[in-house]
């Protein structure tokens, strides 16, 4: 799908955003990536239930996996190099996670442009088309940080977006 | 588990009702009452960055603590009855959140016969300076 003029090293990437404190926490691996898209699995970690009774994770594993995994895809979208930060994000909790069970997931980056990158994914378990947590996020270019020097998302600074230059990734101006 | 709810509600116990959360404990959430209400926290730890390079918590334990703020909320602030069931969240990451304490209070804007809405602001230097703002859906059947 998108690829900027100067293509990010997918590799290094992965290796960026696998080495992350929390996504260590969460054991999250890739499954794969390409410019624009990817995919991610985590097991099933008791220490992370919401609540004991059902043993279910806590939504906040949900978020955390789909906000790295969104992170990853959009800087696989963009230029090399190009700083991000998520602006926002919307999760949909679609159905519980189910206990002991691995829980993948699935983003695009389906539109880059000079500021703003737009990305929507989907947890599951075994099927896609029977998903877990549905979500949309934006995320501004050319503040945060970048993968060249094992950067990736998390913080997050939308009064940065100002000087957002960024625009490597193509597209119209948002 | 809702009586024990109930019990710790009944006793002004919310840090035992939050530590009844195995991800809480992960991560570093705690739950207290000060003048305010209820206020919960996110202690800083180096197994929360998500950025290196800026040392900032990573996005998904901020939208976490947003949730979980939601959640005990609800739990200890209003009337209900069952464990409410998060439908949505919506995250806005205002600044970045960095390698301190982070505090988060929610409010519910409006809550019906099945469905609230909570709105929670979290900051590190104080409220008038937010890292994040999230507002949720729970349905309360």
């Amino acid at each position: 799908m998108l690829l900027p003029a100067n293509p990010p090293d997918l590799a290094r990437i992965i290796v960026a955003f696998e080495a992350l404190p929390h996504a260590n926490v969460l054991g999250m691996t890739f499954l794969s990536l390409d410019h624009g898209r990817g995919s991610v699995k985590m097991p099933y970690r008791p220490d992370l239930v919401g609540n004991p009774k059902t043993r279910v994770v806590h939504g906040g594993v949900i978020t955390a996996l789909l906000d790295t995994l969104c992170g990853a895809v959009v800087m696989a979208a963009v230029a090399e190099g190009t700083p991000l930060a998520t602006l926002d994000l919307r999760i949909d909790y679609l159905h519980p996670a189910t206990p002991e069970e691995t829980i993948r997931a699935s983003a695009e980056c389906y539109k880059v442009t000079a500021n703003v990158a737009f990305v929507r994914g989907l947890a599951y378990h075994e099927a896609i088309d029977d998903p877990i947590a549905h979500c949309a996020g934006t995320f501004m270019l050319g503040t945060g940080f970048s993968a060249t020097a094992a950067g990736t998302v998390a913080a997050s600074a939308a009064d940065a977006g100002a000087d957002a230059a960024g625009g490597t990734g193509g597209g119209q101006p948002c | 588990m809702l009586k024990t709810i109930a019990a710790l509600k009944q006793s002004g116990n919310v840090a035992a009702l939050n530590d009844l959360i195995p991800y809480a404990r992960a991560v570093g959430l705690e739950a207290m009452l000060d003048e305010g209400g209820l206020l919960v926290a996110l202690r800083f730890r180096e197994s929360n960055i998500g950025n290196t390079q800026l040392r900032a918590i990573h996005g998904g334990v901020v939208g976490a603590l947003i949730e979980h703020a939601a959640i005990l909320h609800l739990l200890v602030e209003t009337e209900t009855a069952v464990v409410p069931k998060v439908i949505n969240l919506s995250i806005d990451y205002l600044r970045p959140c960095l390698a301190a304490d982070t505090f988060a209070r929610g409010s519910v804007l409006k809550q019906g016969k099945r469905v609230a809405n909570v709105r929670v602001i979290a900051w590190q230097d104080g409220p008038d300076r937010p890292v994040a703002a999230g507002h949720a859906h729970f349905l309360l059947t």
